[in-house]
């Protein structure tokens, strides 16, 4: 067991909760929860390959796989924002949409064959970095690179901008944003668009490069879940998400790859020998989830850091209250 | 006027707009259910519209679902049998709901049910000889206390930790399938193959073809008693949530949870306690899943997402017991017709557009829609 490869691939997995993730925490900064993301990962893998099959291009998989989870996005953000219903109520609804729809969509995909994928490449200078090197800049899906890219971009766009400062307004306090001048509808609409854009593409990382095909619900695998998880943990930072999703395709990586070889450690590997204890290794990711709700909940608790203000609430003009 | 047929937001000359007002009174009683009618029918057309998208007839589709599930007394009986375990977890669901407590851990809570149940027959807890009086309630006691189990974890994670109850639960679902299949694949496999060795007949519970021999209309009629079990457990329900003092503590959380706190209410005890009867009464589901049906601890059958079709058919219900059991038939019927549909995941897609649509639709509940003509402005 080679842990350089194993932390190379990690990375690699940990890039669709780092897509999902971030797209959620833009759709949470301006309000909205939206808890159909496993649902629009589903309909960007779905659509990613099935693009790619049928055209042989494997960007315009990536841009429809987009635009299609972006646009069902817009469901959630239709019933939320113009008819104000309950948005857990409503992020459950897409989900199971997401999920039927890419399932009789995808219908027969999943024997479609092999598609061509997206390219790896290694950074010539970057690459040559001993230990950081191998794992992060060698042979990497292009897709992984735009991952470190949107990770200082999402912060400074959040933390430092005029338009990120509205995101946060409207989040906050969209009545005062709203006397401000600022669209607070229309804001909304867009930071959900974008997080829907951000989970198809974290879908289309999977089906077109960490795990290439179609395998139905099996595709995403509570990844969507995990990434709302890990929004609490990160406590709606880009930064904090990034060192969380990237430990956590680590995480994944190292089950998967813990139960190949015939010593751990000088040991005999017990996984090995019993191969039905590797169900309790499966569990480790969703259990770890729950941990580090807690670690993120308490520590929310004692640095009276928390949510945005306005997360949950619809927005009613002249109505008492955020 | 026939030329202000646009209609139009704003407020230009010449045309409408359209206003809307938060509803002051009650609407009447029909109200309601015309306009959830409504959205399935809505639905229905979504639904039909994607089937035609993915190369299937639509119309064949609904026509099919139909006849097979309605379509003779042998199809109504399997027809009642997919109900019966929707209708446990949609009432798992609905008391939990009644406190805006977002259990989405029923699935996982119906398998933990299941297992539970199972343990009793291949831990062994019981002999194989074991009467059938002692085995069923023995079994039902161990559903529903593995089920309450798996409830209880995300409830105390929520009254102890505030942990977000909708994450815990999902996560808690895809640990018991892992914890469902380890027994399965490893200590209780039969010969290596992935499921549980038959139950003794005395784990059974009764069907309606055990009686063919006396009433010969009933041969070949699978429905059990868990149909029943279920709607005593709706009654049971339906007493605790409107006619007990703990019910309406729960409803007063769920409503306006400040006042519940100003009225001396314990909601993080009450929070553990309704996860806990939510995660029985799944349990429930899946003990009679189990002893009802698969007779065995097999995996798909267990893990069919029951739980996930029971919210739809709560909220569907609008959480009443009553309401409940007449929504999880239709959907029992949805789910047994669907299996021979192309594309498959047609009954699944058919569920998320139904829900979607009722909750777009519970706007008209809260709102009423007037539209002004330009000029009579108020």
């Amino acid at each position: 067991m080679d842990f350089i490869i194993i932390l190379q691939a990690g990375v690699a997995t940990g890039t669709v909760l780092l897509f999902a993730t971030i797209g959620e925490i833009f759709s949470e900064r301006a309000g909205v929860l939206n808890l159909g993301v496993e649902g629009m990962m589903l309909i960007g893998a779905m659509s990613a390959f099935s693009t790619t099959i049928a055209t042989g291009n494997p960007w315009l998989g990536l841009l429809v796989a987009m635009f299609a989870a972006g646009l069902i996005s817009q469901v959630h953000a239709f019933i939320t924002i113009t008819l104000h219903a309950d948005q857990v109520v409503s992020g459950l609804a897409l989900t199971f949409l997401g999920t039927g729809i890419s399932l009789v969509l995808g219908e027969g995909l999943s024997k479609a064959g092999t598609v061509s994928l997206l390219p790896n490449l290694s950074i010539p200078l970057l690459s040559q970095i001993p230990l950081l090197g191998p794992i992060f800049f060698a042979r990497q899906s292009i897709l992984v690179y735009i991952g470190y890219l949107m990770i200082p971009l999402a912060w400074y766009y959040i933390n430092r901008t005029r338009p990120g400062l509205h995101l946060r307004a409207v989040g906050e306090y969209p009545s005062a944003a709203d006397a401000l001048g600022i669209n607070v509808f229309r804001m909304r609409y867009f930071y959900v668009f974008v997080g829907g854009m951000l989970a198809g593409l974290a879908g289309a990382t999977i089906s077109l490069a960490v795990a290439p095909g179609w395998f139905s619900e099996l595709t995403t695998a509570g990844q969507g879940w995990i990434a709302i998880g890990l929004v609490i943990f990160a406590q709606w930072d880009p930064v904090r998400a990034a060192v969380g999703s990237y430990a956590f395709g680590a995480l994944r990586r190292l089950i998967l790859d813990i139960q190949g070889p015939l010593t751990l450690l000088g040991f005999d590997n017990p996984f090995y020998y019993n191969p039905y204890w590797g169900f309790f290794l499966q569990m480790l990711p969703y259990a770890f989830t729950v941990i580090v709700l807690v670690i993120g909940s308490r520590e929310a608790i004692r640095k009276r850091l928390g949510a945005p203000a306005a997360l949950g609430n619809p927005y009613i003009r002249g109505e008492r209250g955020l | 006027m026939t030329e202000t047929t646009t209609p139009q937001t704003g407020p230009q000359a010449g045309s409408f707009r359209i206003k809307l007002e938060p509803r002051l009174q009650e609407p009447p009683r029909w109200y309601p259910v015309a306009v959830s009618l409504g959205a399935i029918f809505i639905a229905l057309i979504l639904g039909g519209i994607v089937i035609a998208f993915a190369g299937g007839d639509p119309f064949l589709s609904y026509a099919h679902i139909a006849r097979a599930s309605f379509g003779n007394l042998g199809v109504i009986s399997d027809t009642l049998v997919k109900a019966t375990p929707i209708l446990m977890t949609a009432l798992a669901c609905s008391i939990a709901f009644r406190m805006k407590l977002w259990n989405i851990g029923a699935e996982g809570q119906f398998i933990m049910g299941a297992f539970g149940a199972s343990a009793v027959v291949l831990a062994p807890l019981l002999s194989a000889e074991t009467p059938a009086w002692i085995f069923i309630p023995v079994m039902m006691v161990a559903g529903m206390l593995a089920g309450a189990l798996w409830g209880f974890i995300p409830g105390y994670l929520k009254a102890k930790f505030n942990v977000n109850e909708i994450i815990s639960t999902l996560m808690l679902n895809y640990i018991s399938i892992s914890w469902m299949n380890f027994w399965i694949f490893g200590v209780w496999s039969e010969g290596g193959f992935q499921m549980s060795p038959r139950f003794p007949r005395t784990a059974w519970l009764p069907r309606l073809l055990d009686y063919a021999e006396t009433f010969p209309i009933l041969r070949g009629l699978t429905t059990h008693a868990g149909l029943l079990i279920g709607i005593a457990a709706a009654f049971v329900l339906w007493l605790l949530i409107y006619r007990s003092r703990w019910g309406y503590e729960i409803r007063l959380i769920g409503d306006n949870p400040s006042a519940a706190r100003y009225a001396g209410i314990d909601i993080s005890r009450n929070t553990i306690l309704v996860m806990m009867v939510s995660g029985a009464l799944a349990g429930l589901g899946g003990m009679s899943e189990i002893t009802g049906v698969v007779h065995r601890l097999q995996t798909s059958p267990v893990a069919a997402g029951y739980g996930f079709t029971g919210i739809i058919v709560a909220w569907l219900a609008k959480l009443h017991p009553g309401v409940i059991v007449v929504v999880s038939v239709l959907f029992g019927a949805l789910i047994l017709a669907g299996r021979e549909i192309q594309p498959s995941g047609v009954p699944k897609m058919i569920q998320g557009i139904i829900l979607v649509c009722l909750i777009a639709s519970d706007f008209l509940l809260r709102y009423r829609i007037r539209i002004i003509r330009a000029g009579s402005e108020e």
